[in-house]
């Protein structure tokens, strides 16, 4: 109950309360109906993470207070499903239209040795401008991904690797409740129904 | 949700699916594999490996061996596949190429990496490619297919567009 109030009261403290005015944005994380993705309300699991942007700066969740984060981990030798769930990303938000402003896709590397920042940077930022990237060191990505219950490997390839990794993208709702897990199967479409959902939620 | 259909109905209507159709070489005979789409993944500067994709088409049962390239150190062969959203990534030795079955590299089962770059693959430029393909009588040929960069933020073909073949 004390975390919901000093949650409640940091959001004022933002001046966020015309989020808060949506009706059911009362801090509680009772179970959602999606139509296509899971439900992730009551996991835990994603509640924190700790990283570095390509400007240098650290972020954690609460630095996206007040927008909708939608977190993918992925790297940027990634030839098929990275680039395709960003690019689902930016159609997603261009299909919310004016909601999608507040969508704050957040790209994690499982591969922080070889995307350096600048690599990264100038990756995320041909899906949308807005987009993020997020790194830290090998074992802030453990733990970071441990925490989304994410899985990552290497995988030998020649002299170099690949890797396989989990390819949900995660969402949290205005307030840093996790609340929607989407499968890279579903169309951007589909993702801006739910998301729309998370919206009228907080 | 009416601005959304919309949305969605002009994304569609934009996205002509043009079809290049490649003859592979062919020495006097019928071409015995065709090649059709192929495209390459455009890079960001210092970005040291893409993909390329493209659909494959052997009149008798036949292998995809191997691909080579002037802009990679090392092309490969590698197989996705995802399981409970896991995407799991892996090198083959070879494309199975069943007769007259089109083969899909794609970014949703085989492609083909370009690792190792010499330099930066920019939206447009023409990435040539070279498959050498055995077919069931062991003989090899080789197919010079030029694949255009396209935008790293190209949406695949299957979600939301409809695949024509």
């Amino acid at each position: 109950m004390n975390e919901f109030l000093t949650r409640r009261q940091v959001v004022a403290g933002m001046g966020l309360l015309g989020l808060g005015l949506l009706a059911g944005c009362d801090g509680s994380t009772t179970a959602l109906d999606f139509k296509y993705g899971k439900d992730l309300s009551n996991k835990i699991m994603g509640r924190t993470f700790k990283l570095t942007d390509t400007d240098g700066e650290v972020r954690t969740l609460s630095s996206y207070r007040g927008l909708m984060p939608m977190v993918f981990f992925g790297f940027t030798q990634c030839p098929a499903v990275c680039p395709t769930a960003l690019a689902r990303a930016a159609q997603i938000k261009k299909l919310m239209g004016e909601d999608g402003k507040t969508l704050q896709v957040i790209f994690i590397t499982v591969d922080p040795e070889r995307d350096t920042p600048q690599i990264l940077d100038a990756y995320i930022k041909q899906f949308d401008p807005t987009f993020v990237a997020l790194r830290g060191s090998l074992e802030d990505t453990a733990h970071v991904a441990k925490e989304f219950g994410v899985f990552y490997e290497k995988v030998p390839a020649g002299n170099t690797y690949t890797m396989s990794h989990t390819a949900t993208s995660f969402v949290f709702d205005s307030r840093g409740n996790l609340r929607l897990g989407l499968s890279p199967s579903l169309s951007a479409k589909q993702c801006a129904e739910d998301l729309l959902t998370v919206m009228e939620v907080c | 949700m009416n601005a959304l259909l919309n949305a969605v109905s002009r994304s569609l209507a934009s996205r002509a699916c043009g079809v290049v159709l490649l003859a592979g070489v062919s020495l006097g005979a019928v071409a015995q594999t065709r090649v059709e789409d192929p495209w390459v993944r455009a890079t960001v500067a210092g970005q040291p490996s893409s993909g390329a994709f493209m659909r494959i088409t052997a009149d008798t049962d036949s292998t995809l061996l191997s691909v080579t390239s002037p802009v990679a150190k090392d092309v490969q062969i590698h197989e996705m596949s995802m399981t409970n959203d896991v995407m799991r990534m892996g090198p083959v030795d070879a494309v199975p190429l069943p007769a007259g079955k089109t083969v899909a590299l794609d970014p949703e089962g085989y492609h083909v990496m370009l690792m190792g770059l010499n330099g930066q693959i920019k939206e447009g430029d023409q990435v040539p490619l070279a498959l050498t393909v055995k077919n069931a009588k062991g003989e090899t040929e080789v197919l010079n297919v030029s694949a255009p960069a396209r935008s790293a933020a190209t949406m695949d073909m299957q979600h939301d567009h409809e695949m024509t073949h």
